[in-house]
């Protein structure tokens, strides 16, 4: 079972690796991956670097290409493909179809994950992606873990699951909520609720975020205030104010792990390519202490105190769930 | 330009549904989308009363096209998939890429709804080679995304092999999830929704806490708060788009196709309601209005 770690930068790229990660996924610096944030990911110089780095200590460096290619410049995802393949990239992570294609057809030797943008569910929906010979198939953060299950059963195909970060409670790359408020989405501009759109505003002492000028959320002084993620706001429904959609957590699934492992879930990923390499440092190592107990003794596999201590001050509004896996979340 | 009816997005109770699609037989509808997409758990309607429906609508002059689900999670989903792909005699959805999978098997032609991601040219020529015939442009593209891929010279020689349709009217569906929001509304789970959503047939609204409608609940799908409305946009869409999508609504549907119709050309162009959009088809936020 590998550990899977997320990196926004060379710095906690390091981390990752020095904390016992087994590989680590990054992306370019511009909209061909699904973190396109500013002052994070890797130009070609730092992708060559971080291939390199991660080489010399014998892991893996996965590169996510994951955002929908455009009909104006197609060739950037073919040359963000061709610059990590250049550079080393042991695994693309991709999703759009053309791109996969693209891929397998000009250097099937480099592994391909099907990425959780390309939102594959079900049998059925990887069956489609064998096209483009894939290796793996990172499952979107929708299922049960009955259901995980019974796609671990049914399929020969490597699974990759999210074990902890922020949680999007949306079948990934079918979401436009973002583009709908904002007119950018995660498949069109590879961000959810970018920072840019987002104003906060002091009245009288309560604190209220807004994106694109939409109110998501208003904080009482007492109330700590999360970034205004849009699905995680507190909205009015008939005579009710709550978190509608979903409150501000992360999801958590350390409780599943000797679960998981039965399964043969093949990687455990990490979210968090927008994270400080403190924070990668931190959750890459409770996550290897983790991992390794239960390689050692599954049957004998006891969360730690102290493991969840750590995760849960790094978590979202520090709250967990389980998240889809757990069926009365839904 | 054709006019097509999507399939109803609500859970309505039998009886309605059964009166909608005569209305809609009596309609000048040319086009109309059946089946449930967005919960297996809606079984008002069964498979063989979709297909009851799909052969009165077809004797009426309608062309019929059956819609699949968009979020597969359970074997016991693909099987009902299974019968939908088998049906024999009429044209599929699929919302999902495993229905396409499972189409490309049989060697049937498909529409690719417009939660397929497909967002480029090549993209596209490689689902027409795969059986595309229709192809439903994702609901948050523009019109210049629209007109950029399809004036790409890879597209040029498949351009006669399909037809472009794009969502024109009608609360957007924007997302699907494992949680079900309308029982999360009810303080209810999902396993214990009770079919909530029967008791909301345009679906639950949600506003901000400043009163500004941003989106419906709809079971595990959320839509658009705003109803999305390109009645106005017709006459840009010529020679672009072949047929424009009505997504059903409780009340007002067939009045709308009738003013669609009016207005191809651009002779009768309607004032937007404040609660309408149309931010997607501008490149504009989608909740915009342009």
């Amino acid at each position: 079972m590998e550990l899977l770690c997320p990196a926004g930068s060379m710095p906690a790229l390091k981390a990752a690796i020095e904390h016992g990660a087994d590989a680590v996924y990054i992306g370019l610096k511009d909209d061909t991956n699904a973190r396109h944030f500013a002052g994070l990911n890797f130009d070609e110089a730092k992708l060559r670097e971080a291939a390199r780095y991660v080489h010399q200590h014998g892991k893996k460096l996965h590169v996510a290409i994951n955002t929908f290619a455009h009909p104006d410049n197609y060739q950037r995802w073919q040359q963000a493909v061709d610059l990590a393949v250049s550079a080393g990239a042991d695994v693309l992570i991709l999703a759009d179809i053309a791109v996969l294609a693209y891929a397998a057809e000009c250097y099937p030797k480099v592994e391909r994950h099907l990425s959780v943008q390309a939102s594959a569910t079900n049998a059925a929906a990887i069956d489609f992606y064998r096209q483009f010979n894939i290796s793996r198939v990172v499952l979107p953060r929708v299922l049960s873990m009955q259901q995980v299950r019974a796609l671990a059963k049914s399929c020969d195909i490597d699974l990759e699951v999210f074990a902890f970060g922020s949680l999007c409670i949306m079948a990934e790359g079918r979401c436009y909520l973002s583009s709908y408020m904002t007119g950018q989405s995660p498949n069109t501009a590879g961000a959810c609720s970018p920072a840019a759109f987002i104003q906060w505003q002091d009245n009288n002492g309560t604190l209220e975020s807004r994106l694109n000028g939409i109110l998501i959320d208003r904080f009482a002084p007492n109330e700590t205030a999360g970034y205004p993620t849009l699905c995680k706001g507190r909205f009015t429904v008939g005579s009710d104010t709550y978190h509608a959609l979903e409150e501000p957590t992360s999801l958590n699934t350390l409780d599943l792990l000797p679960q998981l492992y039965a399964e043969g879930i093949k990687s455990l990923k990490i979210e968090g390519r927008q994270r400080s390499p403190a924070y990668v440092a931190q959750i890459t190592q409770v996550w290897r202490a983790a991992i390794d107990a239960v390689m050692a003794t599954p049957e004998r596999f006891n969360v730690q105190p102290q493991w969840q201590q750590v995760l849960a001050g790094l978590a979202e509004g520090s709250q967990t769930t389980l998240g889809a896996y757990h069926r009365k979340w839904k | 330009m054709k006019f097509s009816l999507g399939p109803v997005l609500y859970f309505w109770p039998k009886a309605q549904m059964q009166q909608f699609y005569r209305d809609a037989a009596d309609s000048a509808i040319d086009i109309v989308y059946l089946g449930e997409t967005v919960c297996s758990k809606r079984r008002e309607l069964k498979f063989d009363d979709y297909m009851a429906l799909a052969q009165m609508l077809r004797e009426a002059g309608k062309q019929v096209c059956l819609s699949s689900m968009t979020l597969y999670e359970a074997p016991g989903e693909l099987r009902e998939l299974r019968k939908y792909v088998d049906n024999g005699e009429f044209l599929v959805e699929a919302n999902d890429v495993g229905a396409i999978s499972m189409l490309q098997e049989h060697g049937l032609p498909f529409v690719a709804g417009a939660a397929i991601n497909c967002y480029n040219q090549h993209s596209l020529r490689r689902l027409v080679g795969m059986g595309l015939t229709r192809w439903v442009m994702p609901v948050e593209l523009s019109q210049h995304w629209l007109d950029t891929l399809l004036s790409q010279s890879l597209i040029s020689d498949i351009r006669d092999c399909f037809d472009t349709e794009v969502f024109g009217f009608g609360h957007l569906p924007l997302a699907w999830s494992g949680r079900c929001f309308t029982a999360r509304s009810e303080n209810r789970s999902k396993d214990q929704c009770e079919l909530c959503c029967i008791n909301y047939p345009q679906g639950r609204q949600v506003s901000s806490q400043d009163g500004t409608a941003v989106f419906v609940l709809n079971g595990i799908q959320t839509q658009s708060g705003s109803r999305y409305n390109l009645i106005n946009q017709l006459p840009a869409m010529q020679g672009m788009v072949d047929i424009v999508r009505l997504s059903p609504q409780v009340e007002g549907t067939f009045d709308w196709l009738t003013k669609f119709k009016a207005n191809i050309n651009g002779t009768a162009p309607q004032p937007l309601p404040a609660t309408d959009s149309n931010g997607y088809w501008l490149n504009l936020a989608g909740m915009a209005t342009g």
